[in-house]
């Protein structure tokens, strides 16, 4: 097979990579660029740990071409903090110990900044909706919708 | 296997037409990736389409809505318009996976999947919708319930691909509604899935009426006779029964691990009787 030349922008760096045709954006970014922030779960689309920002959009990156990405705007959860100072999401995770084992939770904290970003007063019934496609096997789900209304109330301002 | 990305149609389909071996069209990829990881996965090409002008559009045009083949089914819900105009059909396109299907899985794929359970195409049958067929000999316009023949199977012959789903103009006073059932609450494949479109007089009297039905037989079924018994009522407790039943009657089903004959011919008479309520409703309020 004929190797592709893809260049693209990965939170917000100019970005270029060589990929096999059939090799999933996944793996482009665990195994070529060193990104391992998302994980393979299922590889079938229906886990969600491998979420991840095409062009705005929240998909699962294993099921994108690496050579789909060509002049496309990529997000992953390496870029969610800035510098030092993470992301309130993130903060609110480790406050509300919303992870376990932790594979699912790069997934959950970019499914739900998707969420945040248009929905910033989502209800208990729209977070878990929108997060239906992020399993966490160790079932810390409440924790987890609870962490996302903590930080949904701090973007907000209405926090004590 | 080789990656093409065309920047036209006619290089799309020439691409797609001078093949040799299996060739796929990359829409969204919800389906057609999952398929690559498989074992027995063989293609010589996979034709990305989304770099192709209005791929990603969607366009009221004279016609009615024009649906690109590349345009994901989280965009439908975010047109104002044609949520508007097809409720039914933007509710049944945003019932396929999870916010990260959405953001990827196009309607037009979800009918080339020819899937007996697709959600999206039992509302679009019931709608009128036209699939844009473009191939070596040129654009044809198909009738969306004649591009499934079978589980897996299309109608289109080598070469050619979907470049849009038509969905006509709405007169005023027609409502649709899509329902499924499926035994969690959400991210399932439909036991039974009913699409119903209705059109009303100045009175509420039923003029026009097209039901779909999918999950019950091997492609989606058109239950003519079914929508035929909605014209001229008001959708009264009797009218409802009526259609329940020929529903029933025009389901033929298999039994599996998600429902029973019996189970999936009885779904389909209820689902049908809330939906037409659904779109009866929708219909008056325009």
């Amino acid at each position: 097979m004929a190797s592709i030349a893809v260049s693209t922008t990965i939170n917000g760096d100019e970005v270029d990579f060589i990929c096999q045709p059939d090799e999933s954006l996944l793996d482009v970014l665990r195994n070529r660029l060193g990104l391992m922030g998302a994980k393979e779960g299922c590889g079938t689309g229906d886990c969600g740990a491998c979420s991840t920002m095409v062009d705005g959009r929240l998909v699962c990156s294993c099921l994108v071409l690496g050579a789909e990405v060509e002049g496309t705007k990529v997000e992953t959860i390496e870029g969610m903090a800035e510098g030092g100072d993470l992301h309130p999401l993130q903060q609110k995770f480790i406050e509300n110990a919303a992870l376990q084992c932790g594979i699912c939770t790069p997934g959950f904290l970019i499914a739900a900044k998707a969420l945040l970003d248009q929905n910033p007063n989502p209800t208990e019934t729209e977070i878990r909706f929108w997060l239906a496609g992020n399993l966490c096997r160790c079932t810390g789900y409440d924790k987890i919708v609870r962490a996302v209304q903590d930080a949904a109330a701090e973007m907000r301002g209405e926090t004590a | 296997m080789r990656y093409e990305r065309p920047e036209t149609i006619d290089q799309a389909t020439s691409l797609l037409a001078g093949a040799k071996g299996k060739a796929f069209v990359l829409a969204g990829g919800t389906d057609l990736l999952v398929r690559m990881k498989g074992d027995d996965f063989e293609a010589g090409l996979v034709v990305d389409i989304k770099s192709i002008s209005g791929m990603r559009d969607i366009a009221e045009t004279d016609e009615g809505f024009v649906i690109g083949a590349g345009v994901p089914c989280a965009a439908l819900n975010e047109h104002a318009a044609l949520h508007a105009a097809w409720p039914g059909v933007v509710e049944a396109a945003n019932l396929i996976g999870s916010t990260q299907i959405q953001g990827r899985c196009t309607v037009s794929g979800n009918l080339c999947n020819a899937s007996p359970a697709a959600d999206s195409v039992p509302a679009m049958v019931a709608a009128g919708a036209q699939a844009k067929v473009s191939g070596p000999k040129g654009t044809r316009m198909v009738p969306v319930v004649d591009i499934p023949l079978a589980p897996g199977k299309t109608s289109l012959e080598k070469g050619e691909m979907i470049e849009a789903i038509v969905l006509p103009k709405r007169p005023a006073r027609a409502g649709d509604a899509y329902l499924r059932f499926i035994p969690r609450t959400e991210m399932d494949i439909a036991v039974v899935g009913v699409g119903v479109n209705l059109t009303l007089g100045s009175d509420g009297t039923v003029e026009t009426a097209h039901v779909a039905l999918g999950a019950v037989g091997p492609k989606v079924v058109v239950a003519e006779a079914a929508a035929k018994t909605l014209v001229g009522t008001k959708l009264e407790d009797t009218a409802l029964a009526t259609l329940a039943a020929a529903c029933s009657a025009a389901s033929s089903p298999i039994d599996d691990k998600r429902g029973t004959v019996a189970f999936r011919k009885d779904v389909a008479g209820v689902l049908a009787r809330r939906a037409a309520r659904i779109a009866y409703d929708r219909a008056g309020e325009k």
